[in-house]
């Protein structure tokens, strides 16, 4: 068993409040929310721009993933899928 | 939408003048909390008030924050990162204080009476939902498998008639890996009814590409809940007694989060996510 419990220390006290992950901020701030159509973003609101940018997300993925994992992922194709017989 | 598309192919020139950037919804808010939280462009955030409610707001340059601008920069993985912090930084300081409705990124109007109106148009379903989220807070838990490690019942299930028997020998047909991701997947679903049955309300989000969370093993679970303050407690717990009882995932819990995952009256599907390659 390997649990990583990482909180509730940031509920119990705020100086032990940690960064968050990027990837867990974008799956929240991106695809959810309240969806009060901002009157500029309309697009946004449909999701249409959110697709495009994530696809250049993984396209930049050495900016979010450590080296020897980007070399991992570089040498294993497209993941573990793409290794099904 | 195609009459955006329209209307960038056709214009290169910046666009002038300033926007508004919504953060969130509070029931209220003193001002002097407000000034104490830098917004968008560093500035403090500010307040706009209507119908009894307070949309907590930045100012957004459209030349950075308009339409074009936005579709440009959204590609721009440090720009969306610095912007998705910012944004962050201001609803969880508001989550801080009380509950929140939190705004989708790049929820960009056109001036405050625009923002006054979606607060007066809203008004029943914004305050349902700040009710809703009274003493309440998103906790996030990841599940990755780890490959390899068996379900602890799976070794005494030798008894049972002849569906057992068939399902015992189908599962030998499959190979150790497809088996391998259904135990995964099995446990994953397992974990989020136990914890959605524990919260008040639970989602699922979509598993993170590998690529992007950087985990060794593929993540089978993203899940999303909403947990009553007083009960936190039990819920941590939960969370640890559930890793115990199923060692062919590996958990991680991350919060508290803003309600983004809650902040819709009906949530639609899974969340729009990469996921791990299809082929």
């Amino acid at each position: 068993m390997v649990t990583t419990a990482l909180a509730p220390n940031s509920a119990d006290d705020p100086l032990a409040y940690r960064p968050v992950a990027l990837v867990d901020l974008l799956d929240r701030v991106l695809a959810t929310g309240v969806v009060i159509s901002g009157d500029i973003t309309i697009a946004i609101a449909d999701v249409d721009l959110v697709r495009v940018s994530l696809r250049a997300l993984v396209a930049s993925v050495g900016a979010l993933a450590p080296p020897e994992l980007r070399d991992a992922v570089a040498s294993e194709g497209t993941g573990p899928a793409a290794e099904a017989p | 939408m195609s009459s955006t598309l329209d209307r960038v192919a056709g214009a290169d020139r910046p666009e002038a003048g300033t926007g508004v950037w919504l953060h969130g919804v509070v029931r209220d808010v003193e001002p002097a909390v407000l000034a104490a939280i830098p917004g968008m462009t560093g500035a403090p955030v500010r307040a706009v008030r209507a119908a009894g409610l307070v949309a907590v707001v930045s100012a957004a340059p459209l030349a950075e924050y308009g339409e074009q601008a936005l579709r440009r920069n959204l590609e721009d993985l440090a720009w969306l990162e610095r912007a998705a912090r910012a944004h962050h930084a201001v609803v969880d300081a508001l989550a801080r204080r009380g509950p929140v409705v939190p705004a989708r990124l790049a929820t960009v109007h056109h001036d405050d009476a625009r923002v006054a109106g979606q607060l007066t148009g809203r008004q029943a379903e914004l305050t349902g939902l700040l009710d809703r989220l009274t003493g309440r807070g998103e906790w996030g838990v990841k599940g990755y498998q780890v490959p390899g490690a068996l379900p602890r019942a799976s070794e005494d299930a030798g008894a049972g008639g002849a569906g057992a028997a068939y399902l015992r020998r189908r599962r030998a047909q499959l190979t150790a890996r497809e088996q391998g991701q259904r135990i995964a997947a099995e446990a994953a679903a397992a974990v989020h009814d136990t914890l959605a049955g524990y919260a008040v309300a639970a989602r699922r989000h979509a598993p993170q590409d590998r690529r992007l969370s950087g985990a060794p093993t593929p993540m089978v679970l993203n899940g999303a809940y909403l947990v009553e303050s007083a009960r936190l407690p039990g819920f941590t717990a939960l969370v640890a007694a559930l890793g115990e009882r199923h060692p062919e995932l590996r958990l991680e819990l991350t919060g508290p989060w803003p309600p983004y995952s809650f902040a819709e009256e009906r949530p639609a599907g899974p969340a729009l996510t990469v996921r791990e390659p299809a082929c």
